[in-house]
């Protein structure tokens, strides 16, 4: 990865994260309703592999997806001002947090129902492929929807067919509250995988060149043999499921060793080591971000609220 | 010249497939074993493997496929074995199929047409004989057509296909062997209005898909021309097509709904709720539903037989109510 590749995706790293702590804040003030799933700690997978991607690839995404979203090319505003409810979000203020959607950046939610996004990442693929369309098909989800008969049926049919699709799991431990070794016989999520005669590949999901090189790795192998393939990317997220969530499943020991690991602060240390990073370079870049989100707010709280005299439309097309 | 229901339905999807390019049909053997109701015989020597597909024993993956490939512009016809089976599929046809155009603010379209078989009579049990279709009318985005004559069978599909909302197409399994005359090039067509079927002044009699030939006929039993009875054919009961249900009670204020559906939270209920909502003082007597006895259905044949609206109940009902015209 050369300087300004690094650069751009730690920029991304921190856009994400401090979207994220934005997002939390506003929600203690109650400008955020509903559900709000923070990414913080997971920034690397979305990060990495997404910037491996172009606008007119297909991303399908999960109710943790704000990061995916703003990767994917959803303006911040967009995002923000779905956050708020208000007209002027990326699904006019219809979806909420959990449903972010963006035909034009080719962003298929925000799904929140657990693994039920996977079959819709095997249709674009078949789409695109029996279209001719030079497009590229990626679905993330957590490791919970491994445990869901979405995600089989999903995987059989795309190893079955020899659909191309990129599938990403977000290995990151519990799913809501429940540890995967609590809730999974097989636990290897690789041979899980292999299970469907699907090449995998476990990934560290907190070194972002790591995901980088693997997610390189899986798109030549898809580009070339025209088949599936599956990454696991080991990670963990540092806050609560939700905010309503206590944590009681959880030691803080152990949350507090990961955080060691934090994915934004292992790139930081990287760029140093590599002595491409200065204090100067990294204050100038949280300005950029940090204006660019009181910009995505500022909009959030001067854009309209939808009408509602039109909340019947839109039902049917 | 007349054909089968199994016929229409079989004209009209290979219409399709022939004229939609990006069109695919995709289910549980609806390719090698030629469709369990024969719908699509000989349909994988004519077409090809990527045209017809036949998918494995995964009603969520392939209906969640279809979702998928008509969100990426293809035209998917998904085949459900039948309403049972589709019970498998409800998070994704009614969490993604149905609500993802309304999550996302206007901005997908989902060109999806799900078909499957519905209803009870041919002594299969209570897994194998239920009548949803009327449960899955609750969900706001859903179409729901429901087929009961062998013109609709023939050309309802193609406006299911060209329509860019998700469309579900209920064909009744009792209804595969009837018979009769079809006009291949039908004018004036529109499968998502109710039609009059025989027009009367003494009493509306409303249904739909199975239930429908059921009525026809025991109008015919108890034929009067003092007592003229006018039956309606829903034809499509989501979005339901009130004025015509309400046009006809302006002029006859009796109705009797035959539903093959339970009553209990039922669409016969709803058209009940909207007659006393909207035309409550046109009834000279109250709404009368005949229905499927509430229990799973069971197997031995005069059981069932008891469980469904017979021609016989219906000539009954018909004729309790006509003696108090």
């Amino acid at each position: 990865m050369d300087t300004a590749m690094q650069m751009k995706i730690l920029k991304d790293m921190r856009r994400v994260r401090k979207m994220e702590d934005v997002c939390a804040e506003l929600y203690t003030k109650e400008k955020i309703r509903g559900f709000l799933h923070l990414y913080i700690g997971e920034e690397a997978v979305a990060t990495g592999v997404i910037n491996m991607l172009s606008p007119k690839d297909n991303v399908v995404a999960t109710y943790r997806e704000h990061g995916h979203a703003l990767l994917k090319g959803v303006s911040s505003k967009a995002i923000m001002a779905e956050m708020f409810g208000k007209v002027g979000g990326c699904s006019k203020g219809r979806g909420g947090s959990m449903h972010l959607y963006s035909l034009e950046h080719r962003f298929f939610g925000g799904c929140a129902i657990v693994a039920a996004g996977i079959p819709h990442a095997v249709g674009l693929a078949m789409a695109a492929q029996r279209l001719n369309e030079d497009r590229q098909t990626v679905c993330f989800f957590g490791e919970g929807a491994m445990a869901e008969g979405a995600f089989h049926e999903a995987m059989n049919m795309a190893s079955l067919w020899h659909i191309p699709v990129l599938f990403c799991c977000e290995n990151n431990l519990y799913a809501m509250g429940t540890a995967l070794v609590r809730s999974q016989a097989q636990t290897d999520l690789v041979k899980k995988a292999k299970v469907y005669a699907m090449e995998a590949e476990r990934v560290d999901g907190m070194n972002v060149f790591d995901v980088i090189e693997k997610t390189k790795m899986a798109q030549d192998y898809i580009q070339r043999e025209k088949k599936p393939f599956f990454l696991e990317f080991q990670t963990y997220r540092f806050k609560p499921h939700s905010m309503f969530d206590p944590e009681k499943y959880r030691d803080k020991e152990e949350v507090e060793k990961w955080k060691e690991r934090c994915p934004i602060a292992f790139l930081e240390k990287k760029m140093r080591e590599q002595k491409i990073l200065s204090n100067e370079q990294l204050k100038l870049m949280d300005a950029e971000i940090e204006q660019e989100m009181k910009d995505a707010v500022l909009f959030a709280e001067q854009s309209a609220l939808e009408d509602i005299a039109d909340l019947a439309k839109d039902v049917f097309a | 010249m007349k054909i089968s229901y199994r016929e229409a339905l079989k004209r009209g999807l290979r219409e399709v497939l022939i004229n939609e390019k990006n069109s695919f049909l995709i289910g549980e053997d609806v390719g090698a074993y030629g469709g369990t109701y024969a719908v699509s015989q000989d349909f994988l020597k004519e077409f090809g493997a990527e045209k017809i597909m036949d998918a494995p024993l995964s009603e969520v993956g392939f209906t969640g496929l279809g979702i998928g490939a008509a969100l990426g512009g293809l035209k998917p016809i998904v085949e459900i074995m039948t309403v049972n089976f589709s019970l498998l599929a409800l998070d994704q046809i009614i969490n993604s199929a149905a609500f993802m155009r309304y999550m996302s603010g206007g901005q997908i379209t989902i060109p999806l047409v799900i078909r499957m078989t519905t209803g009870g009579g041919r002594q299969l049990a209570a897994q194998h004989s239920n009548s949803f279709e009327g449960w899955l009318a609750h969900i706001p985005g859903l179409k729901i057509l429901v087929p009961a004559t062998v013109e609709d069978a023939r050309h309802m599909l193609r406006f299911a296909v060209n329509d860019p909302n998700p469309v579900l197409i209920f064909e009744h399994a009792m209804l595969f062997n009837i018979k009769d005359e079809c006009d291949e090039a039908v004018k004036d067509f529109n499968p998502y209005n109710a039609t009059v079927r025989r027009t009367g002044k003494a009493l509306t009699l409303i249904s739909y898909g199975g239930m429908l030939p059921k009525c026809l006929q025991a109008v015919e039993e108890i034929y009067d021309a003092k007592t003229e009875i006018e039956v309606i054919d829903l034809r499509c009961l989501r979005p339901l097509d009130e004025k015509t249900i309400f046009q006809s009670i302006a002029k006859t204020h009796h109705v009797l709904i035959v539903d093959e559906g339970w009553k209990s939270g039922s669409l016969s209920a709803e058209i009940s709720a909207r007659i006393m909502e909207c035309c409550f003082s046109d009834l000279d007597f109250p709404v009368q539903r005949l229905c499927r006895k509430e229990v799973p259905m069971p197997y031995a044949k005069h059981m069932e037989e008891a469980a469904i609206p017979q021609v016989k109940d219906i000539v009954r009902k018909l004729q309790e109510m006509l003696y108090e015209v």
